[in-house]
């Protein structure tokens, strides 16, 4: 029998996935995580990124999150995202990119420094998932 | 015609009113549903989150947050939810009632209690009866938004960092189904113990760091506990109105039916007394 995890995902307005995965992988402050059965305890919050899910029989789906926390106990992953997204609006997500780009480059001197970036890796994040997305649907 | 014309204006007065309860039933009937579908669409996460807070107090963490430390008690933070209108029946004395219960048994141990009240009726409650309300929120509107609660919530998370109260707990009422709303008091920080079902001891990897962590994560889980709260209480009071217009509707229509009685009896003994007045009249002849 493959080792399975049972894995929960839910954002403040739904409920996304739960059921029982072979790995998850998810996007913490600290670099990017796999998990699977038997895994130690861990708590750690996300940053704005894909959560790939890879199930039983090797399908895989993959989630945009802009933010959350993780739980991670031997045989539950819990995750709590901030918002979550199915799909992701491209064009959207290019101009958001574009948009802190030029805001950071040109620097007007009220510029919220932290916040532009923030924009800017939450927009790079979405188009990250995009790709994942794209990849994951064409295998 | 004795009294005739009394009773008929006040039937004609009745059925306004019934038809005004039972427009408020509808209205009621109808906003329950939106009510009950946000409820159920927070539910998830409140429930995770509330699990995972659950291991998180059990884990023995060499890093004790200053959220999660039970301290002696002698100041405590009741958040309070109520609606914002009234017209729904017993929902929000019941509420009050075991609040005040609750509170009372904390000050005759001599300790003092802070209110968070949410919603109209809990704010001009404890205006009129006093009690040391250090936040309120007004109008919460009949889609409540996470944002809006942040501020209050702000207030007695400050004051529990600051060492100022040593629990908060949240009361609320609990829909039950459309006819039981059950008020429920539950403690929020620092968080209850689960029977160990685990013997050994162990604790999370953290990353980042767990107070860093913790703070957010604890932040995070009271502003979803409140909000489902909200939302909760919401669904209540839109299921208690519709019940107690219901009732409102259905005690005018008794009402009715009973003045309709007195009207036609009424109505006959005057037409029985002009006829035998006629009769006697007419034997005299």
């Amino acid at each position: 029998m493959a080792m399975t995890v049972h894995c929960d995902i839910v954002s403040a307005e739904e409920s996304l996935f739960s059921g029982l995965v072979k790995m998850v992988v998810v996007s913490g402050v600290e670099g990017e995580i796999g998990i699977t059965y038997g895994h130690a305890p861990l708590l750690t919050a996300l940053k704005p990124g894909p959560v790939r899910i890879i199930k039983d029989g090797g399908e895989e789906e993959v989630y945009f999150l802009s933010g959350g926390y993780v739980e991670i106990q031997p045989n539950v992953v819990t995750v709590l995202a901030d918002t979550a997204e199915r799909e992701i609006d491209e064009e959207a997500a290019r101009k958001a990119r574009e948009e802190a780009e030029h805001a950071l480059r040109s620097a007007p001197a009220d510029i919220d420094y932290a916040r532009v970036s923030a924009q800017l890796a939450e927009a790079e994040a979405r188009l990250r998932t995009m790709q994942a997305i794209r990849k994951a649907a064409g295998k | 015609m004795a009294g005739g014309k009394e009773v008929r204006t006040k039937i004609a007065s009745i059925k306004s009113t019934q038809k005004i309860t039972s427009a408020m039933e509808m209205v009621a009937a109808s906003k329950m549903r939106k009510a009950q579908d946000r409820m159920a669409l927070g539910r998830p996460y409140a429930s995770r989150i509330r699990a995972v807070l659950g291991h998180v107090a059990n884990a023995s963490a060499e890093y004790q947050h200053v959220y999660l430390q039970e301290r002696e008690v002698k100041r405590v933070g009741y958040i309070l939810v109520s609606t914002d209108r009234g017209l729904c029946g017993g929902l929000n004395i019941n509420v009050f009632k075991a609040a005040i219960r609750d509170m009372q048994s904390w000050s005759k141990q001599g300790v003092g209690v802070d209110i968070c009240a949410i919603g109209n009726k809990a704010v001009s409650f404890f205006k009129n009866i006093g009690g040391n309300v250090v936040a309120a929120l007004r109008d919460v509107g009949d889609a409540p938004e996470e944002a809006q609660l942040r501020g209050p919530i702000k207030v007695m998370i400050d004051r529990l960092a600051a060492g100022e109260i040593d629990r908060l707990y949240l009361v609320s009422n609990e829909f039950v189904n459309t006819m039981t709303q059950k008020p429920q008091i539950r403690q929020l920080l620092p968080l209850q113990k689960e029977e160990d079902e685990q013997q050994h001891q162990w604790d999370y990897l953290y990353e980042p760091e767990a107070v860093e962590l913790l703070d957010g994560l604890l932040v995070s889980y009271i502003r979803s506990q409140v909000y489902q709260a909200v939302v909760e209480n919401k669904a209540c009071e839109q299921a208690a109105r519709m019940i107690a217009m219901k009732s409102a509707t259905d005690n005018a229509g008794e009402l009715i039916d009973a003045l309709q009685l007195v009207y036609n009896k009424a109505r006959q003994a005057a037409i029985t007394q002009e006829l035998s007045e006629i009769v006697g009249g007419a034997a005299a002849v």
